[in-house]
């Protein structure tokens, strides 16, 4: 009995110490993210396809604790792409997306959880996650966490008789570090499983010259780790640069490298410009016309060895204001790729196929 | 011919602490938990003083990492549309920072 006083003193004592290690500041709080509106009208142009739409947000926030996010996305997507000009025939469809998600701030804590909903004629999509931001070191680092889970249904126009599923589970977190009062830098790490169904009923792949429907694994788990850095520099411009690598089970290895600058112009306007360049290695299963006959087999561009050059700018105008009402601004932007495929045959000349699009960004954000 | 190998003068480490002439096992008990009490201190000391590290960047001093030409994803949709065009046609996904859903990666 005698044992039990000293090392009861003990515990409070460590209690008492390691409360100002773990117990939130409370001298900090984390704020909502601010009232908000977006509307945009977005165009994607390039390999012979074509998607365009409209898309929606609205964020509100209750009492300061609580806020509030509505969502609404579409595609309408036109596609005479290579792969369906050489193996299907065009097609037009639409993708719309819904989200919902619910901000909460408690000390220095911020929590959202998100649902959200994609439906497209041959493809359902259903998702829910929770992240988690938490201030720390005098809010100079800030720690997320988050889960996203998935689930998908899958099916075939034109086959009512084909259903297939597929689920996803996504973990990631990520540190971001104030450096200097000039300087940011980032850390994240992501990490993604699937399984069920994950390749495209429509698309063939060819064995001996042969057309023959793609056969992917079921499984697949990836990781993905970026470093970023972000720093003013004090003619009202700033400059950012980041690289992120990622690898997965089908043996694809793909680098990220990106470099952007921005600048303030006159009172009214605030301009970006970006070039990134990404490159990856082909899935282990992926053919541009196999020799042989195996298990797995794609001819998915996606999952082939390719280059991409991507050059973007975008011009953001302050368009009216009234201070502590409200703040209206316009914005353009653009975006051209450059993606030259180095094991996918353009069937149609024997050429290695190139892809260059466009994207185009028209939108208005309020904030309130 | 192999070398004799003297005997050590002193105990070697493996073989542990050799009793003071004298101490009864509750002394050695009484010792042992002043050791850890001492041990557990110290550490509950130096995470103590980690509790309230000093800032080196004053929040006075962030107004520029506050403004939105620092924030690359300042504008939600535009995020989510840039990062929908790059999954579909990349196989790399994730760690950007940006929250998607849906697929629509036919």
């Amino acid at each position: 009995m005698a044992a039990s006083k000293p090392i009861a003193r003990l515990l409070a004592a460590l209690a008492s110490l390691l409360g100002g290690v773990f117990v939130a500041n409370p001298t900090r709080a984390a704020t909502l993210p601010e009232d908000r509106a977006e509307a945009m009208v977005h165009v994607y142009k390039g390999g012979g396809v074509t998607a365009a739409g409209p898309a929606l947000l609205v964020r509100k926030s209750i009492a300061d604790k609580v806020s509030l996010t509505g969502s609404f996305y579409v595609d309408a997507v036109s596609n005479a792409s290579i792969d369906v000009v050489t193996t299907a025939s065009p097609y037009k469809e639409r993708r719309n997306e819904a989200g919902l998600a619910l901000d909460y701030a408690v000390r220095d804590s911020l929590i959202t959880l998100a649902v959200g909903a994609s439906k497209e004629p041959d493809y359902e999509t259903r998702s829910i996650s929770l992240d988690i931001a938490q201030e720390t070191f005098g809010g100079m680092t800030t720690v997320n966490v988050g889960f996203t889970r998935a689930a998908d249904e899958v099916g075939k126009v034109g086959d009512p008789g084909f259903i297939d599923q597929a689920k996803h589970w996504q973990y990631r977190v990520g540190v971001t570090q104030i450096l200097t009062p000039k300087w940011l830098a980032s850390v994240n790490l992501e990490a993604i499983s699937d399984s069920g169904f994950l390749g495209n009923t429509y698309r063939v792949a060819r064995v001996f010259g042969a057309a023959v429907p793609e056969r992917h694994p079921r499984t697949r788990s990836s990781r993905a780790l970026k470093l970023r850095a972000v720093g003013d520099l004090g003619s009202r411009d700033a400059v950012r640069a980041e690289y992120r690598y990622f690898w997965d089970t089908w043996d694809i290895k793909a680098h990220t490298v990106e470099a952007g600058y921005g600048r303030y112009v006159g009172e009214s306007f605030l301009g970006d410009a970006f070039i990134r360049y990404y490159t990856q290695s082909a899935a282990l299963f992926y053919s541009d016309n196999a020799q042989s006959e195996t298990t797995y087999v794609s001819r998915n561009r996606q999952l082939a060895d390719f280059d991409s050059l991507v050059v973007g700018a975008k011009l953001s105008y302050d368009w009216k204001k009234q201070p502590g009402r409200y703040d209206l601004k316009a914005h353009a932007g653009i975006e051209l790729f450059n993606v030259d495929y180095k094991n996918f045959t353009d069937i149609r000349n024997g050429n290695a196929y190139s892809l260059r699009a466009a994207v185009l960004q028209l939108y208005l954000t309020a904030t309130y | 011919m192999t070398t004799p190998v003297a005997a050590s003068p002193l105990p070697l480490a493996t073989e542990g602490r050799l009793p003071r002439p004298g101490a009864t096992p509750a002394d050695r008990q009484s010792r042992i938990r002043g050791g850890c009490l001492t041990i557990a201190l110290l550490v509950a000391a130096t995470l103590s003083a980690c509790a309230t590290p000093e800032p080196w960047v004053k929040p006075y001093e962030r107004e520029r990492l506050a403004d939105p030409i620092m924030r690359i994803n300042r504008d939600a949709l535009a995020a989510k549309h840039s990062e929908h065009v790059r999954d579909i046609r990349e196989a790399a996904r994730g760690a950007t920072g940006v929250q998607g859903g849906g697929c629509g990666c036919k």
